[in-house]
């Protein structure tokens, strides 16, 4: 039986709703013009989201990804929109997220002679992606898009590109798709090696002070659950990476906090008094390591991790264990023997006073004086019931909200780790708000960070996209300013910013929201923002020289910890 | 750590772009390549990279770690030299004349096994297979006593010494563990 013909564009939707996507951000133009018009007749399978810029685009698609779990889908054109969409692809690499960005290509015959919008994506994006493709012929589209779905979601997830010329586009073509599920040059979960559990076990039930770090790989593979078993059957304390942060609940008795640079004190000193680091699903960045030559030497390393050129990137370990988390920590489990270490749990609690006085005190509970970041914060997730979803952008907001948000639920923090791309807030916060309409959205900005894509206030007018925004506003790029004073004698090169009347521009995008001062006007606007499910700014002035502490110095030592007293 | 010359090899799918892969991640950590050699391997479809660079096994297990990770990569392993039989293969221009006047033709190709490829009232070409050394000793002397007109020196091809698995075998086992239907 012949099938009846159609075009490439209407083959390409095809493709994805059998893919099971029903929302795509995107941005529409001349090289992908049949697959918008194509888009037009499936309105009822597809929610497309028209963001303001092709950055945003990428962006609410990892902030769907990450909250979902599923691949985030973003649609634009050729050229200055591909090139644009490059941040969000690379962010997304970096944070192992599932995207698939399909950018339209001019013609297969012009491909090449420096025609009008084209640019060589391919050759851009090769870099920056887990694979990238240039689809010049019908034919192959089904086969490309169903691969790229795959490789976006298995194994280490990560972002895929589609490259897609438009006489491809037009071009018609009997259609089938078929999944994809195997690539023979590619295995995406390797297989537990019985040898490396054995070891790995024979390691833990020795030690006498185990350590556990937990990375985004938990919650990737979803094994949020199977981890808590893990620790609890070993009594092992455990911190997070910033990207595992909510993979633990934050009230879980052995989730000791978060490790790092701007982490919590004990776990950073705990890292090199444990006599047995296990490591799961992270990857040593260095933003947790610190100088890797004084970095938990005195450990027997355990990692864990799906990736096997992550094992021994940054950390040699004594015992690595291939697999995904799902498998590799139950099979773990298994051999370990129930254990207490009562002691050694409760030796984290003198850190954690010491925190709370020097650091926690103050940021969190002032009395007099500005309105701090810390305290925001705190208050905005206590008034969610730390519920939340939490968007950050990048800089003091972001390691404030990681810091002094409580998690009761998985997937709740949302923020751009490895490449700290600001202006990743509002749009991701967008993305997040699609992927998970049930629960409250609030993304903490800079007064930097939320200048730099504003321009997706018009998305969420557009949508009605109930995004609760919060502007900790210091009026000073904080973070690097906070580098100024600490390591560049107070010289602060333009970090100080005069900025816009932000109620006024959200009410020019009939956004309500509301300004705040002073202490006491705090709490009420709080409740004003979190009434009903509409979208809301609420801009908080802060103290302008505000610093987050604790603070471990780039390429310092784990416990050369500054408390900035 | 002392660098030292490793081999790579890598099978990779034939798909548009792969060298380009692999090379954006010598880029990366500002490696050389020293020799780079690709072709048809001895299974349909599948080509094979032999790339030679001096530097530390640390960075060298990275780096091929890190090529086997590409998707279209069937698999990415390294040896050093000891591990590895191995030959490239050099071409040498020289005037007809100069080498004639020299004399010593004779004793040039026993001492070197030397191949020649053609020979015409202005030039001759020479072949000579073997290590970098051997292929350098011969472009030295020729230097010296006649002169080379054109060198050229093809890439490492190398095979192992060791009983490692065998591309094939691996990827049946694959296909029948993973791909049934595909």
């Amino acid at each position: 039986m012949e099938n009846k013909k159609i075009t490439g564009a209407e083959a390409f939707m095809r493709c994805l709703v059998s893919e099971g996507v029903d929302t795509i951000f995107g941005y529409p133009g001349g090289a992908i013009m049949p697959v918008f018009d194509a888009l037009y007749d499936f309105d009822k399978h597809i929610n497309h989201i028209l963001t303001r810029h092709e950055q945003g685009a990428t962006h609410a698609a990892q902030g769907y990804a990450r909250v979902s779990g599923k691949v985030g889908v973003c649609l634009v054109t050729s050229g200055p929109a591909a090139t644009n969409a490059i941040t969000g692809i690379g962010d997304a690499l970096m944070d192992s997220t599932p995207l698939v960005v399909i950018t339209g290509q001019v013609g297969a015959a012009l491909l090449g002679s420096d025609a009008f919008q084209e640019i060589d994506v391919v050759g851009i994006t090769q870099p920056i992606t887990k694979w990238a493709y240039q689809i010049r012929r019908a034919e192959d589209i089904a086969w490309a898009v169903a691969r790229a779905f795959y490789i976006a979601r298995s194994g280490r997830p990560g972002p895929v590109v589609l490259d897609f010329a438009k006489n491809a586009q037009f071009q018609e073509i009997e259609f089938e798709y078929k999944p994809c599920t195997f690539i023979r040059s590619y295995l995406p979960i390797p297989e537990v090696n019985p040898e490396q559990i054995e070891l790995a076990a024979e390691i833990i039930n020795q030690a006498k002070k185990p350590f556990a770090l937990v990375g985004q790989g938990v919650v990737l593979s979803n094994a949020e659950e199977e981890l808590k078993v893990f620790l609890e059957k070993a009594d092992i304390p455990a911190a997070s990476t910033l990207l595992g942060l909510s993979a633990m609940s934050s009230d879980f008795r052995l989730n000791k906090g978060f490790l790092g640079m701007h982490g919590n004190v004990g776990p950073n000193m705990k890292t090199n008094e444990c006599d047995v680091l296990i490591a799961i699903g992270m990857r040593f960045d260095d933003r947790v390591t610190g100088d890797l030559k004084t970095y938990a030497k005195q450990a027997k390393i355990i990692h864990l991790d799906i990736d096997a050129s992550e094992i021994g990137k940054n950390v040699k370990p004594d015992a690595p264990v291939l697999g995904s988390a799902k498998e590799t920590l139950p099979a773990l489990t298994a051999k370990l023997n129930s254990a207490k270490h009562t002691e050694w749990i409760a030796s984290f609690e003198e850190y954690e006073k010491l925190e709370f006085e020097k650091v926690i005190r103050r940021e969190v509970h002032p009395e007099t004086g500005e309105i701090t970041m810390g305290e925001v914060i705190r208050k905005v997730s206590e008034a969610t019931f730390n519920n939340a979803v939490i968007v950050t952008d990048v800089g003091q907001n972001q390691m404030l909200a990681a810091r002094y948000s409580k998690y009761s639920q998985t997937r709740s923090l949302i923020t751009s780790g490895g490449l700290g791309t600001m202006g990743f807030g509002l749009p991701a916060a967008i993305g997040a708000k699609m992927g998970a309409p049930e629960r409250t959205v609030c993304t903490f900005c800079g007064d930097g960070g939320f200048q730099m894509t504003i321009q997706e206030l018009g998305t969420i007018m557009q949508e009605q996209i109930g995004v609760k925004m919060i502007i900790l506003n210091n009026h000073f790029l904080g973070m690097v300013r906070q580098w100024q004073e600490m390591f560049f004698d107070e010289r602060y090169s333009f970090t100080e910013m005069q900025n816009p009347d932000f109620i006024a521009i959200a009410k020019a995008y009939r956004i309500d929201g509301t300004e705040v001062h002073k202490r006491e006007e705090l709490d009420a606007a709080i409740v004003d923002m979190l009434k009903d499910d509409k979208p809301y700014l609420l801009v908080v002035n802060v103290e302008k020289k505000g610093m987050v502490f604790p603070m471990v110095p780039a390429g310092a030592c784990v416990t050369n910890i500054l408390l900035g007293d | 750590m002392e660098n030292t010359l490793y081999t790579i090899t890598v099978f990779s799918e034939n798909t548009v772009g792969l060298l380009g892969q692999i090379t954006i991640i010598f880029t990366r950590r500002a490696l050389n390549i020293e020799t780079l050699s690709v072709s048809p391997s001895a299974i349909k479809g599948i080509h094979k990279f032999t790339i030679t660079l001096y530097t530390t096994e640390d960075i060298v297990k990275k780096v091929v770690q890190q090529i086997d990770k590409r998707i279209d990569i069937l698999k990415a392993y390294y040896n050093t030299d000891e591990g590895l039989i191995f030959q490239e293969i050099a071409l040498y221009k020289v005037a007809t004349d100069k080498l004639l006047e020299n004399g010593s033709v004779e004793d040039l190709i026993r001492k070197y096994h030397i191949r020649i490829l053609e020979m015409n009232n202005d030039f001759v070409v020479l072949q000579k297979a073997g290590h970098y050394q051997e292929t350098q000793d011969l472009f030295d002397e020729l230097s010296e006593s006649v002169g080379v007109l054109q060198f050229i020196r093809s890439g490492r091809v190398a095979i192992t010494k060791s009983k490692v698995e065998r591309l094939s075998d691996m990827l049946e086992s694959i296909q029948l563990k993973f791909g049934k239907n595909n």
